[in-house]
């Protein structure tokens, strides 16, 4: 509790802050249970994930959503992303983005409050903190107690308990990036390779020192987001509020409270608000940076207002405007008109396009594909008939769980023949067979000769065209280069 | 500025910076973040001491790891080497006309040798192996000596005319400039030209026939279709070591031309060879094994096997 004298002395002041340790008290209500219902959801999605199967054939890993880092793929049940379509992981990170500004314009601060793992996992760890030393009394009680055995024991277990957490935590992280049950098995028998360690041993050590001991400093010192929401809140966002007008002035104790005729608000000044906050903040001083809007303060007020026999929502989710409307003696916006606001609806347009162009850009997307790369050095060989000879490094990929056979061949460039190193120009026909693998490119040197007559420049085009029952095809231009004085 | 003093709404005292009205608190870091500022200082000390630190005049102090960024890379070098030492063998125990049997040896081997190429041969035939006047074409499919792998091995093991070399490859051309006279030469140009399409066929080239039979079939051919064996070029084609102007046809005819190649065997090893002979081979104008040196190949493979 810091004391006036500490606000105004100078004798104390020091260039550091030691912590303010946050004992968080248990609370119930409405919002305690729907950040359960989050906090269950958003955990069961990052524990079950890894382990989901999706069937992709004989060539392709069987594991619902992989980042195959090793071989540059990444799997999203039917979906499949190659390095060079990485724009759909960015526009996924757009939609992310977008998404927490729309959230933020409809909602207010919920991603702080419910869904950022700094936050889940920080309530896990007050749980098992509760669980282990006791509710918010017993923890202050056990802090100042000195250090006896039984003591260091319960600090022991709750460590080591924390400990677990995080293992479990970073643990999980790995499986993304492999086959799960493989790499599980590896990891126990010592067989994994050295990153999947290592990567479990940061994870833990960050989940062990942020979830455990920094909590709600992760919020107020080092995370960006509050800064950047600060910014994307304005009068009309949804807002954890405390209603001033309906508080103030506040009468201490609930003795006070009954006497009806005093000029005083309905807080009665019992702190419980502040009390189950879990990054330590009085909501009575108004908005602020430290406030992640977990609205645990409301659950506590509407159970005091509902002993003391007062309307529930002093502490409420509200907009500012509405606040001042409400003090006015007004009645506030109906809530669906406070989310379906101009600045929501336009995020949302903005997010759904996205989201449409690339899901109408995945459903348009070929599996073959093919580039070729003029040889630069030397750009063009005189035959020895006199013909002009230019070779190529041509790519094909295919995106398919299964090899196919493809030909690739050349059109618009007269009297033209391509052939590969293993071919010949004698031998050459239309067309050049290549064997792709399933899900790979193959990389093939194509000469491909024609006259010396002929434009300088010319272009052409290379044709790969898949052999089985699809036949799919797909081109790419390129250009065929002749010496200045021709002949 | 103004005095320092307690800010009512935070009770923080301000630094007493004030602009327009904005006054900026005294707000104190938070604890952990000086013991991480410690922290950090003691990582320092403890690098220092362990690793390379403070710069002397010719070098750094030695770090109690001993680590060096030097013998960083020789240890890397080494296990480069180690690695490839496998591959590297594989191909020395392959004959040259059996390494495209492995594709995967095959690839090494030119990978290794346009490595090796950058070093010892882009002097004269150029980065890309394009060549210039003088320096052939390492691309195209016109070869004095044969362009199949094992012809190229040769070429480059032995060089050519190298004096000091019994099997070197060896030709060379008179300087027909003491023997024939400027008409004459000027005929067999004609001629020349004629043959190689160049050009039409007019008295000149007909008078330039009859010499070319007296002076130029033993060796070139009675066509001009030139002979491997003794690496008479073929004067019908469109290529030209030192170009097919008359002007310079008939420079070729009066002087000769005496172009040489170092001989690689002893400059380098004969793994090196070998790759670089399979990259030249790969490079688009390499030709096929003939017929009687494949049967050779086989038999080879044959002895080798119990």
């Amino acid at each position: 509790m810091v004391s006036p004298e500490d606000l105004t002395g100078l004798k104390k002041k020091s260039l550091y802050a030691k912590r303010e340790p946050v004992y968080p008290k248990a609370v119930t209500g409405r919002f305690r249970r729907l950040k359960w219902l989050v906090m269950a959801v958003t955990l069961t999605i990052y524990y079950v994930t890894p382990w989901l199967r999706w069937d992709r054939g004989p060539y392709a890993p069987d594991q619902a959503v992989l980042i195959d880092l090793a071989h540059r793929r990444f799997y999203m049940f039917g979906i499949e992303i190659w390095p060079h379509e990485f724009y759909y992981v960015a526009g996924l990170l757009i939609m992310a983005g977008i998404g927490l500004f729309l959230a933020t314009s409809a909602v207010g601060r919920a991603w702080c409050g419910y869904a950022c793992p700094q936050t889940v996992w920080t309530d896990v760890y007050q749980h098992v903190e509760r669980w282990i030393d006791g509710d918010r009394n017993a923890q202050i009680r056990l802090a100042k107690a000195p250090w006896t055995a039984s003591k260091l024991a319960r600090r022991l277990f709750k460590y080591a308990a924390f400990l677990a957490i995080a293992i479990a935590t970073g643990g999980a992280w790995i499986f993304y990036f492999a086959d799960a049950p493989t790499l599980l098995r590896d990891f126990i028998a010592g067989d994994a390779p050295f990153v999947a360690y290592a990567t479990v041993g940061v994870l833990t050590a960050t989940t062990f020192t942020l979830g455990g001991f920094m909590r709600e400093q992760v919020c107020i010192y080092m995370c960006p987001w509050p800064r950047i929401q600060t910014a994307m809140m304005d009068e009309k966002s949804l807002t954890v509020t405390y209603k001033e007008w309906r508080g103030e002035p506040r009468a201490r104790g609930t003795k006070k409270a009954t006497l009806v005729d005093l000029n005083r608000g309905d807080c009665i000044d019992c702190n419980a608000c502040v009390a189950v906050c879990p990054t330590g903040i009085d909501i009575r001083n108004g908005p602020q940076v430290g406030c992640i809007t977990c609205a645990l303060c409301i659950d506590a007020c509407d159970r005091v207002m509902t002993q003391i026999g007062r309307p529930r929502g002093l502490i409420d989710y509200a907009t500012l405007e509405d606040c001042r409307t409400e003090a006015a003696g007004g009645t506030p916006k109906p809530l669906a008109k406070t989310i379906f606001r101009p600045r929501t609806l336009i995020y949302f347009t903005l997010w759904a396009a996205i989201g449409l162009a690339m899901l109408f850009a995945l459903g348009a997307r070929t599996r073959l594909d093919i580039s070729a790369q003029q040889e630069r050095n030397p750009i063009y060989v005189r035959l020895s008939d006199g013909d002009i000879r230019n070779s190529y490094t041509v790519k094909i990929r295919n995106m398919e769980a299964r090899p196919r056979q493809v030909e690739v061949g050349i059109s618009d460039l007269p009297e033209a023949v391509a052939w590969t190193i293993e071919g010949s120009r004698e031998a050459a026909e239309g067309t050049v067979p290549v064997n792709v693998p399933a899900d790979s490119v193959a990389k093939v040197k194509l000469f491909v000769a024609a006259p010396a007559a002929g434009p300088q420049e010319d272009d052409f085009v290379f044709t790969v065209r898949s052999l089985d029952m699809e036949g799919a095809t797909a081109t790419v231009e390129s250009r065929f280069e002749r010496p200045e004085e021709g002949r | 500025m103004a005095e320092k003093r307690v800010d009512e709404p935070t009770g923080t005292e301000t630094m007493g910076h004030e602009w327009d009205g904005i006054e900026e608190l005294n707000t104190p870091l938070p604890r952990w973040w000086l013991w991480a500022f410690y922290a950090s200082i003691a990582w320092a000390a403890v690098y220092v001491v362990l690793y390379p630190a403070w710069p002397l005049i010719d070098r750094a102090t030695a770090g109690a790891l001993g680590w060096t960024s030097t013998g960083q890379l020789e240890q890397e070098l080494a296990k480069e080497q180690a690695r490839k030492a496998p591959l590297l063998s594989a191909i020395a125990a392959t004959p040259i006309e059996r390494l495209a049997d492995d594709p995967r040896l095959m690839q090494a081997a030119i990978e290794g040798g346009r490595s090796a190429f950058k070093v010892s041969c882009v002097q004269c035939h150029g980065s890309g192996a394009a060549g210039s006047k003088g320096y052939p074409n390492l691309n195209d499919d016109d070869w004095l000596w044969g362009g199949d792998i094992a012809s190229i091995h040769f070429t480059i093991e032995h060089g050519i005319r190298q004096p000091d070399h019994d099997e070197t490859r060896m030709s060379q051309m008179p300087a027909f400039g003491g023997m024939l006279s400027p008409d004459q030469i000027a005929d067999l140009t004609a001629h020349v030209r004629t043959i190689s399409g160049q050009q039409k066929a007019d008295v000149a080239a007909a008078r330039g026939a009859e010499l070319f039979a007296q002076n130029c079939a033993a060796c070139h051919g009675p066509g001009g279709k030139g002979d491997r064996g003794l690496g008479a070029p073929n004067l019908t084609d469109a290529i030209w070591l030192y170009g097919g102007d008359a002007e310079t046809i008939g420079q070729t005819i009066a002087n000769s031309r005496y172009g040489v190649m170092p001989r690689w065997s002893g400059r380098l090893d004969p793994v090196t060879i070998k790759m670089l002979a399979a990259y030249v081979h790969s490079l688009g104008g390499g030709e096929a094994m003939p017929k009687s040196q494949m049967a050779e190949a086989e038999g080879t493979k044959a002895d080798g096997q119990p």
